[in-house]
């Protein structure tokens, strides 16, 4: 189906929308020094932070958000709309609310209490517990369609044999979620290595500590536009890679 | 007086000129008097700096009741991105940076010297209570203390390098952020026990206090003025130059915490 012919201008429009804006970042990068200005130690300092929070983060995505995509699956009612919407609200919020929700929670003054809150304050944590608030509800997402979409008879099955839960759930149910599973762990990655406005919110921004290659971005765009579009390149290339790998076809992996 | 966010200049601009042909046209049948109030205003367009946004607000009222019929409106925020935008061709008819470095960025774009309008000197914030007893420069050395300041390559957090080495004082901050504000809200939320901004900055925030730094006077950031070459009002922009450093404006800037220029 491709639709009546009006809609290829308007088509080509929103394609335009996406692709200036990357060719103008594209015309600012200094091609000859590109390597230098990625390889410099604060690029890398903030790259390498980047990579483990976002991988730390998308452990916890796993650990966490998989558990809620079931418990979220198995509920029934009004409530399970409710708690959807709440659990998936971070994909939405913008990131300075998410950033003060957050601070008003496992902050200082928040609701944790100065304690806890005072020791996760402008700590390498901060930064991952913000990655994880808005990567988690993709892997939530991802569980729960997957549930949705199948029937069940599998498990049943297993379960008159006389598996038991567990065994049901981690031998018949989680490897044939496996793809949704991939799917929701790479947008978690994106995600989180996209993490900006919580993380300058909540966490601060110190060179090896918490600042992330988006926060160096931010930090050098005013006085070094060169270092910042070189960086901004590399995420870029990171964005795209990381989509493309999510949306490629998986006929026959489910 | 108006006031708009950094993205929607170009959109006002457009507008403007939109209801300037509109008025000129003449063809739509419909009467220049009928469009919205102020369309016939000449408008200013100034680029200031984020830490005067209240005191600029109010000494542009000052200036527009002495220009009856000229409309200013102020686009407030930090000099390294005002000074960004206007590089990258953003117009206006004015700019105030906050130091004396960023101006020279855009001398290329500047109409004539600037003019300095004001001064701005540093201080210690700490949350309301003061609860960690910070009681000068020299106690932000602690590492038990959550200190937030801005980061060197911003003005700010050149000042507060400057005034730290003057001071023999080796900061250990948690965090170095973009900008006077982030510091404050850091600060203000008590997730940090001290941080380094304008003395102005306190003065126009609430939940913080201020406790001096002995010799702050020695770094003191200048706040020049420009009319840029490009300015769609040039003798106009010139007079609001001129205002900023007359009494009205100074007295109103003294009152804000600025110090004469």
């Amino acid at each position: 189906m491709t639709g009546p012919r009006w809609l290829a201008p308007l088509a080509a429009l929103g394609g335009l929308l996406v692709l200036l804006p990357l060719a103008g970042l594209i015309a600012r990068v200094e091609w000859t020094d590109l390597w230098s200005l990625v390889t410099s130690e604060a690029s890398l300092t903030a790259l390498g932070l980047s990579l483990r929070t976002s991988v730390v983060a998308t452990v916890a995505t796993l650990v966490l958000g998989v558990p809620l995509g079931f418990v979220l699956h198995g509920m029934r009612g009004p409530l399970r709309g409710l708690l959807r919407a709440v659990v998936l609200a971070p994909l939405v919020l913008p990131p300075v609310v998410g950033g003060l929700a957050l601070l008003y929670a496992f902050g200082r003054r928040g609701l944790l209490g100065e304690e806890l809150g005072g020791s996760v304050a402008f700590t390498t944590l901060a930064v991952v517990i913000a990655q994880t608030f808005v990567a988690m509800p993709f892997m939530v997402v991802s569980v729960e369609s997957a549930l949705a979409a199948r029937s069940g008879r599998h498990e049943a099955i297993a379960g008159t044999l006389g598996a038991s839960r567990t065994r049901v759930l981690t031998r018949v149910t989680l490897p044939a979620l496996g793809p949704a599973l991939a799917t929701g762990a790479v947008l978690a990655f994106a995600r989180a290595l996209g993490e900006f406005g919580a993380t300058l919110t909540f966490a601060g921004s110190l060179e090896g500590v918490t600042r992330t290659a988006p926060l160096e971005i931010y930090l050098v765009r005013e006085t070094d536009p060169a270092a910042a579009a070189a960086l901004s390149l590399v995420l870029v290339a990171v964005a795209i890679g990381v989509v493309a790998l999510a949306y490629r076809p998986l006929r026959g992996a489910a | 007086m108006r006031r708009v966010a950094a993205g929607s200049l170009a959109v006002a601009a457009a507008v403007a000129a939109v209801s300037v042909t509109a008025c000129s046209g003449g063809s739509g049948g419909e009467p220049a008097a009928s469009l919205a109030p102020g369309s016939e205003d000449t408008t200013l367009w100034v680029l200031a700096a984020a830490s005067l946004t209240d005191v600029l607000d109010e000494v542009a009222t000052g200036f527009e009741a002495e220009h009856p019929g000229v409309d200013v409106v102020g686009n407030y925020a930090g000099s390294t991105d005002l000074a960004a935008q206007l590089l990258e061709g953003a117009p206006a008819d004015v700019f105030v940076s906050a130091d004396e470095a960023t101006m020279d960025k855009v001398a290329s774009l500047i109409e004539g010297a600037p003019t300095v309008v004001a001064t701005n000197t540093l201080t210690i914030v700490v949350p309301e209570g003061n609860p960690a007893g910070v009681t000068g420069l020299a106690d932000l050395a602690d590492d038990a203390l959550v200190t937030v300041v801005c980061a060197p390559q911003v003005p700010c957090g050149a000042a507060t390098a400057a005034v730290a080495e003057d001071a023999g004082v080796a900061l250990s901050p948690a965090s170095e952020e973009q900008n006077v504000t982030d510091v404050l809200g850091k600060v203000s939320a008590g997730q940090a026990d001290a941080g380094i901004v304008y003395v102005t900055d306190v003065a126009r925030a609430t939940g913080v206090e201020a406790v001096p730094i002995a010799g702050a006077d020695e770094a003191v950031n200048r706040y020049p003025a420009a009319v840029l070459s490009g300015a769609a009002q040039p003798a106009l922009a010139e007079e609001f130059v001129d205002y900023l450093g007359g009494p009205e404006a100074q007295a109103l800037l003294a009152a804000a915490g600025f110090g004469a220029p």
